[in-house]
């Protein structure tokens, strides 16, 4: 019989592991790593506003990093600082605008490891409830968004000129990355969202024709990545969080080994 | 296509000034149906600019820019950087051109530019010349009235460019569409092209082939390119001279 918390532990990463999926394989082609980066690094602002406000941390981290995603969208427009120079700002002084916030918050004790590195064994219902809504609604909108969205990733001059909205399409992308960051940050922590949005579709990259089965792909690879980083966490009482990312670079690494590397060879 | 306005396209006094860099200064031309109308220059003269403001990706600071009403545009880029991460073929690349598009049409268009055998490959292993193929299938694809090429011959041999010059011909005369493109070299693009505009952030010279070669502007530019651009090989030459003495 399975404990309780392992059951809500295992379901809470499988739903992840599936959102993280898609929107990890366009993370990749489009070269956003950083992006959820900084994302994820503004979540602990949302965490200490949350307390301080008395709101639902959640709430308080997918309104912060909604915030975030605006405002890198419009500051990307400028043209004077490169854009991982202004992702460095943004993420730094966000984390830290978090930590100094937090200081404010006299008397409480916050579990800050929990929020670094994840804490997916102390999943609450109310955990679950927010990360199968929350991301089953950035799912839905992202296969809404899905073809518009593949051209401006292919070519975005061509997709404005075939009449596609890139603007909107650009936006609206970023703000359900940010959902997707805000919901993933209970299971893997704030230190750790990137890896668990790019690592599965790195390894399903060679096994993918298409960009729909890299998709789906990653999603299956990420549900591996949490089972096993259950087990190991589970069988040898290591942090979970952490765990879930080395058994996704366990099956990256094993992935290298024997498929057919149709993109070794080009250039 | 009879009866249908002929003038596709006509841009007047057009100025585009960005970060107080004047990009490109007075330009004034128009395009029919059916006509090839080159733009030519060096490097940094403003050609692709020029284009994105024809393509509506960048607006003028000042003059008009008519466009026929109901305008289908088909535009080939200068370059198609795809992540090799992004798995995605010929054929997929393609059917985004219009919407429900067939594989049948898809290879129409690739026979056209001679490229059939190219439909089930990764776009991200294509050579040069094989990817402007593709892109140049894929404008066709939307059944244009305006084909918008910037640099169409990148990265082809000096025979495959004059090919693919006249393969553009060939899709004009089978379609009647009009075609504006940028080329670095007059003289390939001579026999494809019915005007050429020469442009310098403004307009040098334009008019046929013949009478913008031996136009006095022209010659001085490309007289200040060759200026300007030093052989790194010949001046390796002059050290060598300057040490041996």
């Amino acid at each position: 019989m399975l404990d309780d918390f392992l059951l809500r532990a295992l379901l809470g990463g499988v739903g992840v592991a599936l959102v993280a999926g898609p929107f990890g394989s366009f993370v990749v082609w489009r070269r956003l790593a950083y992006f959820g980066d900084t994302l994820s690094h503004s979540a602990l602002l949302g965490v200490s506003l949350g307390y301080l406000l008395h709101l639902n941390l959640t709430f308080g981290i997918i309104v912060v990093c909604q915030v975030i995603a605006l405002l890198l969208f419009i500051s990307q427009r400028q043209q004077w600082l490169a854009n991982d120079t202004l992702l460095g700002i943004f993420a730094h002084g966000a984390l830290s605008l978090g930590l100094v916030v937090l200081a404010f918050a006299e008397g409480l004790r916050i579990d800050l490891m929990a929020y670094l590195f994840g804490d997916i064994l102390a999943i609450t219902r109310a955990d679950l409830l927010w990360i199968y809504l929350g991301g089953g609604a950035a799912l839905s909108l992202l296969l809404w968004l899905w073809k518009p969205l593949l051209a401006v990733t292919i070519h975005e001059d061509m997709a404005r000129v075939e009449g596609v909205p890139v603007q909107r399409v650009n936006a609206l992308f970023l703000a359900l990355i940010a959902l997707t960051v805000a919901v993933m940050m209970k299971v893997v922590g704030l230190l750790l969202v990137t890896s668990l949005l790019i690592i599965p579709a790195a390894t399903a990259r060679r096994f993918a024709p298409g960009p729909e089965i890299m998709a789906l792909l990653s999603a299956v690879f990420g549900c591996l990545a949490v089972v096993g980083g259950l087990f190991l966490s589970y069988f040898w009482d290591t942090p979970t969080g952490p765990s879930i990312v080395v058994a996704a670079c366990l099956i990256f690494m094993l992935s290298l080994t024997g498929a057919p590397g149709s993109w070794r060879r080009q250039r | 296509m009879t009866g249908r306005d002929s003038l596709l396209l006509r841009a007047r006094d057009v100025r585009l000034q960005l970060g107080g860099r004047l990009l490109l200064d007075d330009i004034s031309f128009h395009l029919a149906r059916g006509e090839i109308l080159t733009i030519i220059g060096p490097n940094g003269a403003g050609k692709t600019t020029l284009l994105r403001v024809i393509l509506q990706l960048l607006a003028p600071t000042s003059g008009e820019i008519y466009r026929q009403p109901g305008l289908t545009v088909g535009y080939m880029p200068q370059k198609l950087h795809i992540d090799p991460t992004f798995p995605l073929t010929v054929k997929r690349f393609l059917a985004f051109a219009r919407r429900n598009c067939t594989e049948q049409q898809s290879s129409e268009a690739l026979d056209k530019t001679g490229a059939r055998h190219l439909l089930k490959a990764p776009l991200h292993q294509l050579s040069g010349g094989e990817t402007q193929r593709v892109l140049l299938a894929r404008a066709l694809l939307r059944n244009p009235d305006l084909l918008v090429l910037d640099e169409p011959v990148q990265g082809v041999d000096v025979h495959g460019q004059s090919e693919l010059y006249q393969l553009i011909c060939r899709i004009r005369d089978a379609s009647q569409c009009g075609v504006l493109m940028v080329s670095h070299d007059l003289h390939l693009v001579m026999a494809a092209t019915d005007r050429v505009l020469c442009l310098n952030q403004h307009i040098c010279c334009s008019g046929t082939p013949a009478t913008v070669s031996s136009d006095p502007a022209y010659i001085r530019m490309y007289g200040q390119l060759a200026f300007y651009q030093h052989d790194p090989q010949h001046h390796h030459q002059h050290e060598e001279a300057g040490d041996a003495r």
